[in-house]
């Protein structure tokens, strides 16, 4: 066995391990942290694969910030774990369609990997024979910003979704108000001193990454997910209150990335005869200009889905 | 040349993945959370040091150099805060001034 394929043998027992740990895990937080374990492993998978772009986003999003997310969640759940409310057992029919279901989609799934087509199917020539008309120079973005752009757009609809369903547990009183309890200062603490320091390195590693997505591995996802990350520790040191969600300028912020992709979607049937189309020679520019705003809703829209509903009452 | 640069390399970075051996041992073998931080931070602060140094003479240019000094001394910084993050919500961290 060659090093590198012992090494790649390896990351995928690991994997696997992990994630039946993960499912194996008794208690909430266990399986909190295999799951980003496995985020974390799962994103070298992706670098030994040469698919840096998906390793950037699979550690920062499958890593970070849904482990943050699972972890608010773990620590919210302790409180009804403990209570000793009867569980519920489902049914025997229930239990039997639910195994036979996932067998089927395991089995499909196994044949799929055991009995590839011959030749694969791939659209990998196809991506990198148009990149030039594209302008730019990271297949990963010509797919995300040029061909499937309007997967990305959804993607980036579904986000404001999910922040709409968090807001939504907010009680009507609440509603408009900052999310979660004010973090105090505290000036002896080492986390004060982090979000004092770390922020300054975080968004000139965010806006690096943003620019350079078009040529190299990097983009919106990441970039937004830093700078969400960065946000986040200084609102949970307490330097910095979460703003109320009534903001209008909030809403803005959160809602201008989709919007101004869509607003050049719509202008693509004017100027390049398809929705989501680019005019000649203009697609680098509109696409970096897109991937600007789009960054700071990523960002906007992260941080609060880790803030939580709203949990003060509006200030009137 | 060469030779001597890929041995100090192979030194260097077996020493650093001994450190991380020797933290995980620790992180599982010791009792209580304070030992374990102990063997964890400072055996991933040394190992990932010593890994960096070994792979410094192969770093693509000055720059390369540099970015993988970084990533050490941001991984020192996050170690230590988390470190003293968990060890006051262990309780028993002795109050330091």
């Amino acid at each position: 066995m060659t090093p590198p394929l012992a090494l790649d043998a390896g990351l995928a027992v690991l994997v696997l391990a992990v994630a039946a740990s993960t499912i194996a895990a008794r208690g909430t937080f266990a399986s909190v942290i295999g799951f980003v374990t496995y985020g974390l492993l799962l994103a070298l998978a992706w670098v030994r694969l040469s698919a840096v772009d998906v390793a950037l986003t699979e550690a920062a999003i499958g890593g970070g910030v849904t482990g943050v997310l699972l972890l608010t969640a773990s620590a919210r759940l302790r409180r009804a774990e403990k209570s000793p409310a009867p569980a519920e057992h489902p049914g025997l029919v229930l239990r039997v369609t639910a195994a036979i279901l996932s067998t089927l989609v395991a089995a499909g799934l196994a044949a799929v990997v055991l009995m590839p087509a011959s030749p694969v199917p791939t659209l990998a020539p196809a991506a990198m024979a148009n990149l030039p008309a594209t302008g730019l120079g990271n297949p990963v973005a010509a797919v995300l910003l040029a061909y499937r752009a309007w997967d990305t757009l959804l993607e980036k609809v579904v986000l404001l979704l999910a922040l709409l369903g968090v807001w939504s547990l907010a009680p009507d009183l609440l509603w408009g108000g900052r999310p979660g309890p004010r973090h105090l200062v505290r000036q002896e603490s080492p986390l004060t001193l982090l979000a004092q320091f770390l922020p300054p390195v975080g968004i000139v590693v965010s806006i690096y990454l943003v620019w350079n997505g078009a040529t190299a591995p990097g983009g919106a996802f990441p970039g937004g997910t830093i700078l969400a990350a960065m946000w986040i520790l200084v609102m949970q040191a307490g330097l910095a209150d979460a703003p109320a969600v009534g903001s209008r300028t909030l809403r803005i912020v959160l809602v201008a990335g989709a919007a101004l992709f869509l607003a050049v979607g719509l202008a693509g049937f004017v100027v390049a005869d398809a929705f989501l189309a680019y005019p000649a020679g203009y697609a680098k520019p509109l696409i970096v200009a897109i991937e600007i705003p789009l960054t700071l809703s990523i960002a906007a829209t992260l941080g609060l889905l880790v803030a939580g509903p709203p949990a003060r009452a509006p200030e009137a | 040349m060469s030779l001597l640069r890929d041995l100090f390399t192979v030194v260097a970075v077996s020493a650093g993945a001994f450190f991380f051996l020797a933290g995980t041992v620790g992180l599982l073998r010791f009792p209580d959370p304070l030992s374990r931080l102990h063997a964890l931070t400072k055996a991933d602060n040394l190992g990932l040091g010593l890994v960096v140094l070994g792979l410094l003479p192969h770093a693509d240019g000055w720059l390369g150099a540099l970015k993988l000094v970084g990533i050490w001394l941001f991984a020192l910084l996050a170690g230590a805060v988390a470190a003293q993050l968990i060890a006051r919500a262990a309780g028993s961290a002795p109050p330091r001034a």
